[in-house]
């Protein structure tokens, strides 16, 4: 058979994961100290696993209804509203497998063919392939160092034609650990205002925010709830990546016709994890808490420890990643982190992995134990003494 | 427990520089913080968690349930004090419930520690009577579990 002629020509022209390919080798390798992978290090708080056992123990083991279960539904409201002072109805919410369906979902809602999507970038993987499967056209707008990985004001503007259907609003960021500010979401909201663009706000580390006035969503800026997909979920906030859970809100009219999307691809999202996900949001703070300041304490720690290196790297203030920049040594990121691997066996991922605007900067996730960290760190310093 | 225990319990070696990097705080505070709880007793000592069923000198363990009478004025503390002062007791612990003293003894051997409760514990006239168990495994211990270490197995890089 003729493969090639089969499949669609849009999944052919995704590129390959770069980072599975690093991934590979580092399994064959002995001692590896790895900052590669971008899921908490901590397990799931006790109490949320309990109920997610309980309510298997009771039977709970049917599809839910499309949206979700009621209870969690209308939990996520409360939350959303003690956490972030939004006010949603439990019908403009949905529970999906994890952020990466609701991001999905969100542009098949969304996209029509040939419309533009702008996406910020260094950013994660998801948006760029994801808008492609959906027909639309991705816009990477690049963004910054020097502007601490902002999306500004300028350069939203300039990216915008008439073509431009929605915006990726990916803050705090993953792989740079930008935030962005009341002020700054602010200016963006005034480019937005006066168009018909609708925004996909990618929220999964709203809780890893650590400025001391904590995340602000966009939703709370004047006139962008009603334009807006708010995107957030469990796999980062209450380190539950595996339970495969999320959510999409916004306006009725935007949420009713994703679920249809998400109703003949997925049926309901997984059901365990929909009553663990109850107790989480129910009584979880605490343990949220730990665990924050858990990363902020190795995010001081593995900052400090890459600038005496002489890297230069911008203070991320959300999730729990680094961004060094590396091209004082002279190579380039894919170069740096296969030498780093082969000759101080860390880990580390390449900058261009989140766009090619990644490129001269590594990712260095803190999501691992200080003394993993300590260690990761020592080599890392051997390793750039040697090239600047 | 505070800030800087709470990091050195998870890893003694962490040095004061490192601490205070990690909190936000200057090296000299954290020096004197730790000099201080190191002066009052607070810390009394850094040791690491050694798994002993992988090492050669493996001993054997018994926790040794001990009723006692206490003496008057006194209480548990004089009895305990002749206990703990035997090298052989690595933990010693008054309890509530069945019995009143927790000694863990550690020896080369069973018959080592069975004579050293015979011959020492045994002997003293406030303990009114001895039960001896072997441990036989250790699943965790200071919160670290020693079996099925499987390392990290998260396998995903983004
Ligand atoms: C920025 C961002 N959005 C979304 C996701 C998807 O997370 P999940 O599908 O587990 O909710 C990730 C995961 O790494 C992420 O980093």
């Amino acid at each position: 058979m003729d493969y090639e002629k089969i499949l669609s020509p849009v999944v052919t022209a995704i590129p390959p994961s770069g980072i599975r390919k690093l991934f590979n080798v580092v399994n064959e390798m002995e001692d590896v100290v790895s900052l590669g992978v971008g899921e908490p290090d901590f397990n799931t708080p006790q109490s949320i696993k309990n109920a997610g056992i309980r309510s298997l123990e009771l039977g709970y083991t049917h599809y839910t209804a499309n949206a979700g279960i009621k209870e969690l539904r209308e939990e996520i409201t409360v939350y959303l509203n003690r956490k972030y002072n939004l006010s949603y109805d439990s019908e403009d919410v949905f529970v999906t497998v994890g952020g990466s369906e609701a991001i999905d979902a969100a542009l098949r809602t969304v996209v029509v063919p040939g419309d533009e999507v702008l996406i910020p970038e260094p950013s994660f993987v998801c948006y760029k392939p994801l808008t492609a499967l959906a027909g639309g056209v991705p816009v990477p707008i690049v963004t910054k160092e020097e502007d601490n990985f902002r999306l500004t004001k300028q350069q939203l503007e300039s990216a915008i034609t008439p073509k431009t259907k929605a915006l990726i609003l990916p803050y705090p960021n993953n792989p740079t650990g930008a935030v962005m500010s009341k002020k700054d979401l602010e200016a963006i909201a005034e480019v937005i205002r006066g168009t018909n663009i609708i925004i996909i706000s990618d929220e999964i580390y709203s809780e890893l925010n650590y400025t001391p006035e904590g995340h602000t969503s966009i939703i709370e800026i004047e006139g962008m709830k009603e334009r807006t997909i708010l995107i957030n979920g469990f796999s980062k906030t209450f380190a539950m990546t595996g339970w495969r859970l999320g959510y999409a809100c916004g306006p009725k009219e935007i949420i009713q016709p994703m679920i249809k999307v998400h109703q003949f691809a997925i049926m309901s999202s997984p059901t365990t994890s929909q009553y663990a996900a109850v107790e989480a949001l129910r009584s979880c703070d605490n343990e949220v808490n730990v665990m924050k300041n858990e990363y902020n304490m190795r995010r001081r720690l593995m900052l400090a420890g890459l600038r005496s290196m002489g890297l230069s790297c911008f203070e991320p203030l959300g999730a729990f990643y680094l961004f060094p920049n590396i091209t004082k040594t002279g190579f380039s990121s894919d170069e740096f982190c296969e030498r780093l691997l082969k000759e101080e066996r860390v880990a580390v991922v390449s900058g261009n992995a989140f766009g090619v605007s990644g490129e001269g900067f590594i990712r260095c996730s803190y999501a691992y134990s200080v003394t993993n960290i300590n260690k990761a760190l020592e080599r890392i310093g051997r390793f750039v003494k040697k090239y600047i | 427990m505070n800030e800087i225990l709470d990091i050195l319990d998870k890893d003694a070696r962490t040095t004061p520089e490192q601490i205070a990097i990690m909190l936000g705080r200057s090296t000299e505070d954290v020096k004197a913080a730790i000099n201080k709880m190191e002066n009052d007793k607070i810390i009394l000592g850094y040791k690491p968690l050694v798994n002993r069923e992988k090492i050669e000198d493996d001993l054997v363990c018994a926790l040794i349930e001990l009723k006692v009478t206490p003496s008057a004025g006194e209480g548990f503390d004089s009895i305990a004090s002749r206990i703990y002062c035997y090298e052989q007791v690595r933990n010693l612990y008054l309890m509530s419930g069945a019995y009143d003293l927790a000694v863990f003894v550690e020896g080369r051997n069973i018959k080592e520690v069975a004579l050293f409760v015979s011959e020492h514990l045994a002997q003293m006239d406030s303990i009114l009577s001895t039960s001896t168990h072997f441990m036989l495994k250790t699943y965790k211990r200071e919160g670290v579990i020693f079996e099925n270490i499987k390392g990290d197995t998260r396998e995903l890089m983004v």
